[in-house]
């Protein structure tokens, strides 16, 4: 697995490779073993349960957390390698839409979406604005360009921080649960944003989500990580037809099966009957 | 808040520290005078000078005319050896018998150096010293006296 | 047996805390360089700590001037030594309240609100959200605060001092009847510039860097909830007055 490093790698299907990744926090074993690779040019999902360390894994890709053993190559670079300036680099070429939005609270939407190019490079204001606008306009907020943070309900939040993460126009752009907390409508145009972005701007879009209808209906691959390991994985249609008990549960939504509605405890007659002597 | 007005603000609060550094050095410490080489210096020795302080005012006929630059131990004669900055405008104002005391002002209060002038003709000069002093009147010293002289009268 | 355990668990957290709190001093003194070329984050920031500071100092510092003039008055009145009342009111300010009570002010009302918002950008991913945009927090957040709040106190400990004195003059001289030139006269002999109001602006430089340097710290290292910055604020409070008041001693020892 060491010649993952390799630069020719950077060339092949996937542009994120996660191998053998082993993470816990604390005493609490996160990863285990985790070993899946993220096509390029796609749209991939990774579904789970709560508490699975899916948004742990999203900082791990952006180099924000390293792994206890294992490694990810992120366009055939080692992220928890690289030194502070080359992971700035590579950052740079990656969005990050945060369950937030994660937008300055005191700067004004057009100030935040124009906060990358003002920080990194020295492009003349009028240039800037051109930018911001085109971004704005695409999704959707151009006429909110002068509102703060504080004014914009969720949905509007997550879309101008949309903005703010394609105006360096990045490789690719990770989504931390997009759709948590939306009202039907500002779903709908999330997921279609996701998708025409991903399309209209050839970029890879990596997303981690539990709304298993919508993360499915847009996705052209899934992951299914539970208790630190890989489930399964593949487009939604190898899924729904997948024979594996755990899938099919966590597709359906059923109360009990592989994964116990009880979490494991002493035997239930036994507890009670200690309670009472006690 | 927009950026230019919080730059004002920033301005204003600079200004108001520098109005404040200009107190403390103009009007509450004597930063004008230390120091500042004007005017000329004498040299007074006393056999004690109390609680004198660098710094303390030099005062003829209760008037400020200077402050005391610094004291020294003499171990040669056992003296304190005191110079004095007197204002380049008091320049030839004190003849050369003129006496320097040191008193205190009030009971408990600052102590200071009073000259008072003799009846000579030549006027002391810059690092002249007066001969004629007076040392601090120590206190306990004093009750110790009153209370001796009080004991042998009796 | 669990007690001494317990015991032991405490003071390794404080040690591993005490080490980051280092780590992260020596990476915001190395993003101070970087402030010179963002001089508009730093004036930012000076307005945020400084200025919203500023009204509350000055009435304090008023006020702790009129105070001083009345308990010294009634003090030196029994001692018929009423003239030594400037020099008592401006070397207590200068030396010791100045510094101190603009440093407990400060880390009450700039060093809780500094707390506050870095942890509330740190509860709302703005934190996280800067560092995935390759924009360093140490320099477009910590430094520029940090920096700001040790400029700012001995800014405000100045313009305390120099208020209280006025104070002072206020009661003693206007209501309570000292000689005008006997107040002024008696502070400019008894207060020497480098040795009490230099002294007095060293420990308020202390001070700054200390209660900036705890609140930014406490800011960023908080668990990242609605509880943990509301405790972290309250840590920013108690620690920040805790270290004024020790260090004062320790300087005080040292300097004076």
């Amino acid at each position: 697995m060491s010649s993952t490093t390799d630069s020719s790698e950077s060339q092949d299907a996937s542009l994120v490779r996660i191998s053998d990744l082993h993470y816990s926090r604390g005493a609490k074993p996160i990863f285990r073993g985790l070993d899946f690779a993220v096509p390029r040019g796609q749209v991939t999902t990774i579904l789970g349960p709560s508490g699975t360390g899916k948004t742990t894994l999203l900082k791990m890709i952006g180099g924000q957390l390293k792994p206890s053993k294992g490694s990810i190559t992120v366009d055939g670079k080692n992220v928890a390698k690289l030194g502070r300036r080359d992971l700035y680099a590579l950052r740079k070429r990656m969005g990050m839409l945060f369950q937030s939005g994660a937008l300055l609270t005191d700067l004004s939407v057009f100030d935040n979406v124009a906060f990358p190019l003002r920080e990194h490079t020295d492009l003349p204001e009028s240039l800037i604005s051109h930018l911001v606008l085109m971004r704005l306009h695409a999704v959707g907020l151009r006429g909110a360009s002068e509102l703060y943070p504080a004014e914009l309900s969720g949905g509007m939040a997550r879309r101008a921080a949309l903005a703010r993460a394609l105006v360096f126009d990045p490789m690719m752009i990770m989504y931390d649960e997009p759709f948590t907390g939306q009202d039907p409508i500002s779903m709908g145009v999330l997921l279609t944003l996701i998708r025409t972005v991903n399309q209209a701007l050839g970029l890879t879009s990596l997303m981690v989500s539990h709304d298993l209808a919508e993360a499915l209906s847009i996705s052209d691959y899934v992951v299914i990580i539970s208790e630190g390991v890989v489930v399964e994985a593949g487009t939604p249609d190898e899924l729904h037809n997948s024979d594996s008990a755990w899938t099919q549960q966590f597709l359906s939504g059923s109360p009990d099966g592989p994964v116990p509605f009880q979490l494991s405890a002493p035997d239930y007659a036994e507890q009670l009957l200690a309670g009472v002597s006690r | 808040m927009n950026s230019r007005a919080i730059e004002i603000l920033v301005g204003i609060f600079m200004l108001l520290f520098l109005a404040a550094m200009l107190v403390l050095a103009m009007r509450v410490s004597n930063l004008t005078g230390i120091g500042s080489g004007a005017g000329y210096s004498l040299v007074a020795h006393y056999d004690n000078i109390g609680g004198l302080k660098e710094g303390a005012p030099v005062a003829a006929s209760g008037v400020r005319v200077g402050q005391v630059e610094s004291i020294a131990y003499i171990p040669d004669d056992y003296s304190a050896r005191v110079s004095l900055r007197i204002d380049g405008e008091f320049e030839g104002a004190f003849p050369e018998d003129t006496t320097a005391s040191i008193y205190t002002a009030g009971l408990l209060g600052e102590q200071y150096v009073g000259l008072e002038a003799g009846a000579e003709d030549d006027a002391l000069a810059d690092g002249d010293e007066i001969t004629l002093t007076q040392s601090a009147i120590v206190l306990e010293r004093l009750i110790g006296q009153v209370l001796f002289s009080q004991s042998g009268s009796q | 047996m669990d007690r001494i355990a317990r015991f032991g668990r405490f003071w390794l957290n404080a040690l591993e805390r005490t080490g980051r709190a280092h780590l992260f001093l020596a990476r915001m003194l190395g993003a101070l360089p970087s402030l010179l070329v963002r001089f508009p984050l730093l004036v930012r920031q000076l307005y945020a700590t400084g200025v919203m500071t500023l009204s509350i100092v000055l009435v304090s510092g008023l006020f702790v001037g009129m105070v001083l003039a009345l308990q010294g008055f009634n003090l030196l009145e029994g001692f018929g030594a009423e003239s030594a009342l400037g020099q008592a009111v401006a070397l207590t300010l200068v030396r010791e309240l100045g510094p101190v009570v603009t440093g407990l002010l400060f880390a009450g009302r700039a060093g809780s609100a500094m707390t506050a918002e870095i942890g509330l950008m740190k509860a709302t991913e703005q934190l996280s959200g800067l560092e995935m945009m390759a924009v360093d927090p140490f320099r477009r957040v910590y430094a520029p605060r940090f920096f700001a709040g040790f400029l700012a106190l001995p800014m405000l400990a100045a313009m305390f001092s120099a208020v209280g004195v006025y104070g002072g003059y206020l009661v003693g001289v206007e209501v309570l009847g000292v000689d005008a030139g006997a107040y002024w006269a008696n502070m400019q002999s008894s207060v020497a510039f480098m040795e009490d109001v230099g002294k007095g602006l060293i420990k308020a430089c202390v001070f700054g860097f200390v209660v900036s340097w705890i609140a930014v710290f406490e800011g960023a290292d908080c668990i990242p909830t609605s509880e943990g910055v509301s405790s972290a604020t309250t840590r920013t409070v108690v620690y920040s007055s805790l270290a004024v008041l020790g260090l004062d001693f320790v300087l005080t020892a040292i300097m004076f």
